[in-house]
């Protein structure tokens, strides 16, 4: 279980991250804690909308919905389960090729990093570990 | 058994002091005063720039035509604002002898000339550019060395009688970054460095910043283009 609690805290630190970046873009919040003042280069910047729609607001969708796929992991019914696992491992799967991308434009074509874009890369990633983990510890229960 | 109920119970433990720290950290940066900050270098969008090319006033006919390149917050834009602009303006753009075009060149040093430049860009979408544009220069001395310039902008909004919730909106929003930017980048090609600085009939002037001196020279030009 430690893994679902792990893969649970961690959307909950991503959630709260996406939803500071979009309160920012939405024109909530005045200014973003950016020391390089990369992060408002790279939010303001064409590819911070995919479709029309705020990459932020993808993100907190996103985190959302691995939130309560996590949570709802954590039942006492479904601690066994590997559909829940495979859930988490899939969802996680993607949004780690989609920061990917986002990381070598900002790298790349942006020229300019934003703190809280790598830290929601970092957390993704060891979303989708924690879940790969939890997919092993699986396996080998079954086995 | 026992041992997964206390993992359990410390894991909610833990998940319900980080949900009321996400929730307090934001529930403060929603309620604090909103410090506006205008992003710098970001991408100009051909919408940004689409039919503007500074603000103008004066006849659309005089014969000679001066684009400013300045910054609301370099001292000596402001100097050249409130002494020589109020003479210029009486004896040459009212007159019709002088078309002035002015755009916004930022400095990276300052940190309130984009805000202030935003400020008048969101007074002009009401009609109001000329006179916020006037306050904010001659506020320089009240708001430069000022924490936060944008409530300052807001009250010099307030008493030019803009609309304060639009106002409020498209400064929030941060509507005009890139027809500033735009600006700035139209400097940089015109071969501007420092603010101010002045084209005459689109050439770099390194002439005398004074109304005499714009005077003779304006004098100078229409008499050479009505020969």
């Amino acid at each position: 279980m430690i893994y679902r609690m792990s893969a649970a805290l961690l959307s909950l630190a991503g959630l709260f991250i996406s939803a500071y970046l979009y309160l920012y873009k939405i024109g909530k919040i005045g200014s973003l804690a950016c020391g390089t003042g990369g992060c408002e280069t790279v939010q303001w910047s064409p590819w911070s909308r995919v479709g029309g729609i705020e990459v932020s607001l993808i993100g907190l969708l996103g985190y959302a919905f691995l939130l309560a796929a996590s949570l709802l992991s954590l039942q006492p019914a479904l601690g066994s389960r590997r559909t829940p696992s495979l859930l988490l491992a899939g969802l996680s799967g993607i949004a780690v090729l989609f920061t990917g991308y986002l990381t070598y434009l900002e790298l790349f074509v942006i020229h300019a990093i934003c703190r809280w874009c790598v830290a929601s890369a970092v957390i993704i990633f060891a979303l989708f570990l924690v879940a790969l983990l939890d997919l092993r510890r699986l396996s080998r229960t079954t086995h | 058994m026992a041992a997964t109920q206390r993992g359990m119970k410390r894991f909610y433990t833990l998940f319900a002091v980080v949900t009321v720290a996400g929730v307090a950290a934001l529930g403060y940066l929603l309620t604090r005063p909103a410090s506006i900050s205008i992003p710098a270098n970001v991408t100009v969008q051909p919408s940004d720039t689409s039919g503007f090319a500074g603000y103008v006033k004066g006849s659309k006919t005089a014969p000679v035509e001066i684009t400013e390149f300045a910054d609301y917050q370099c001292p000596f834009c402001q100097t050249f604002a409130t002494l020589q602009m109020p003479t210029i303006e009486e004896r040459l753009i009212n007159t019709g002898r002088l078309r002035w075009r002015y755009r916004d060149f930022p400095l990276q040093q300052h940190p309130f000339a984009r805000v202030a430049a935003h400020s008048a860009a969101c007074a002009d979408e009401q009609g109001k550019y000329w006179e916020q544009h006037s306050r904010i220069y001659e506020g320089q001395p009240e708001w430069a060395g000022a924490g936060n310039a944008a409530p300052l902008f807001r009250k010099y909004a307030q008493s030019a009688g803009l609309d304060l919730g639009r106002y409020d909106a498209c400064m929030k929003a941060g509507k005009y970054a890139g027809r500033i930017q735009g600006d700035y980048n139209s400097g940089v090609a015109a071969g501007v460095t420092s603010t101010p600085t002045l084209l005459i009939n689109g050439r770099l002037y390194r002439g005398r910043f004074d109304s005499d001196a714009i005077t003779k020279l304006v004098d100078s030009l229409t008499r050479h283009a009505s020969k």
